[in-house]
């Protein structure tokens, strides 16, 4: 029934020097279905994978507004996510009630860890670690900053990242293409969040009824885009792809790589700079 | 029924500072005051420094019961100090520490437990000049010249006439020294032992004390009661 022996309690160290439970709560982090999140100088973009759990029914939001300079994306499980984020616009409310200023993104970060690290770290039996992943998205005065927190207690700032199921591809992708990412315009921040989001997809079609996107960054407070907005990012950006294929490539450098991975005459017009865009499948 | 020591309150202050008179200039805040502490109507210390930096960009300025005034430091220290400790990259400007200031008068005054004091806030950060005013029972607003105490009185109608926007630091200290003659000629508890501060955007710094010229051969002086017959 147990995978073993030393997995029954948070406060039980495995000979191995693991504590399983922890890692248990990092897989539910997998299980939710995928976020993503990347960043420029200026601006931050979160999107995720909406999935329904029936036909019946509709699907669980995954972007929370912390305050008007920080946003939430989570993966795992959402009622964890809702009391994190909960806690997140407190602080933030807190904060400005006390400076008339926004809370720095990092410190909020950190005091989230401390919060997760605590749940897991009492001794107490009915405690359990969160079992959620968030990305933070915001902006203060050092800039636009993305940051990752982990069940463990563990948080990193990144470029650009993704967690949940088949969130592989997307960080795929975004591993491609972040060194651009500090001198993108708002809209291609977008473009490359709605890609990497497909990427995730596999295969099924990209819709905003299975996407929502959301936005921060100077002179933008943190919003989440309506479903119409982001439909029609999705078919511009559809028809950007087929223009892609026929003529020039915008960005021959970057796309050489990609081309080659995919062989055959592709790699030949890659070559000859009319190869197919990366995220061509 | 709870003991004399948890019904402490200050109902008057004992040891207290006279006016601060602040203004904005071309690079940033010029504040003034003098260093008397009076004891009731005694000017019993003549050494009290009144205005201190907080941090990096900040400047404050203090008049009324000078012990409060020690106890509002101790709190500053403990912001700035734990700002520091985040070591992100982020810090506390006058407008975060001006506002602080004001929910702690104001929660105080609530608590019917006031610090006894009007403060004086200044700074700059990022370019934004920023001054300000909390008093002890949390009133407070920002503007391009504030005073405390009969400063409002008597400093704030010069500032009003003579203050602009371009003031060099020359021009600014000239019209601060003419505040604090006026006070010092009509506040009897202000003392001639005065400092002034600046605060840029390259930082704080306060000025050794200095005396101003006087003349008190004015006829008005020579006869203080004429027109005004008291009792005494």
């Amino acid at each position: 029934m147990f995978r073993n022996q030393y997995d029954t309690d948070v406060t039980t160290w495995a000979p191995a020097g693991r504590l399983f439970q922890v890692e248990y709560a990092m897989e539910a982090v997998k299980q939710g279905s995928a976020a993503i999140g990347l960043r420029s100088k200026t601006h931050v973009v979160l999107a995720c994978v909406n999935k329904a759990n029936s036909e019946l029914s509709s699907h669980q939001k995954k972007i929370f507004k912390v305050d008007d300079h920080i946003g939430v994306a989570i993966a795992g499980l959402t009622a964890d996510g809702r009391v994190l984020s909960r806690y997140m616009r407190s602080e933030c409310i807190n904060y400005n009630y006390t400076y008339e200023s926004p809370l720095p993104v990092g410190r909020l970060v950190v005091q989230l860890a401390d919060k997760a690290q605590w749940q897991v770290c009492t001794q107490r039996s009915w405690k359990r670690p969160y079992g959620v992943g968030l990305l933070v998205a915001g902006l203060d005065e050092s800039g636009a900053h993305l940051y990752y927190n982990c069940p463990s207690g563990n948080y990193f700032e990144y470029q650009a990242f993704a967690i949940g199921s088949r969130s592989q591809a997307a960080k795929t992708y975004l591993e491609r293409k972040f060194n651009n990412f500090t001198a993108s315009s708002r809209e291609d921040l977008i473009k490359d969040a709605l890609i990497a989001t497909r990427e995730s997809l596999q295969g099924e079609k990209l819709k905003s009824s299975v996407c929502t996107i959301a936005v921060v960054g100077v002179g933008e407070p943190f919003h989440i885009l309506d479903q119409e907005t982001v439909q029609q990012l999705i078919d511009t950006f559809e028809i950007v792809r087929e223009e892609e294929i026929a003529p020039a490539d915008p960005e021959p450098a970057a796309e050489q790589g990609a081309a080659a991975d995919q062989g055959g005459t592709e790699n030949q017009g890659g070559a000859e700079n009319q190869g197919g865009s990366p995220m061509d499948i | 029924m709870d003991s004399v020591a948890d019904s402490q309150r200050t109902l008057y202050p004992y040891v207290t500072g006279s006016s601060v008179v602040a203004i904005k200039y071309k690079d940033g805040i010029l504040m003034a005051a003098d260093m008397g502490g009076s004891y009731g109507s005694t000017l019993r210390y003549k050494s009290v420094e009144r205005l201190k930096p907080i941090g990096k960009h900040s400047l404050l300025g203090a008049s009324g019961e000078i012990s409060d005034f020690q106890e509002i430091m101790r709190y500053l220290d403990e912001l700035i100090l734990v700002d520091n400790m985040w070591d992100d990259g982020n810090s506390l400007g006058p407008k975060e520490v001006h506002n602080y200031l004001t929910r702690v008068m104001y929660n105080r005054r609530n608590k019917f437990n006031p610090l006894w004091n009007s403060l004086v806030l200044g700074g700059v950060k990022k370019g934004e000049k920023y001054l300000g005013t909390v008093n002890m029972i949390g009133i407070n607003y920002e503007d391009n010249h504030v005073a405390t105490g009969l400063g409002n009185h008597l400093a704030r109608p010069i500032l009003r006439d003579e203050w602009n926007e371009n003031l060099t630091f020359e021009e600014g200290v000239k019209l601060l020294e003419k505040c604090m003659r006026v006070l010092l000629y009509r506040d009897r508890s202000a003392v001639n032992k005065i400092q002034i501060s600046k605060i840029t955007e390259e930082g704080a710094t306060v000025y050794p004390p200095f005396s101003l010229r006087t003349y008190w051969e004015f006829s008005a002086f020579q006869n203080p009661t004429a027109g005004a017959e008291g009792s005494w």
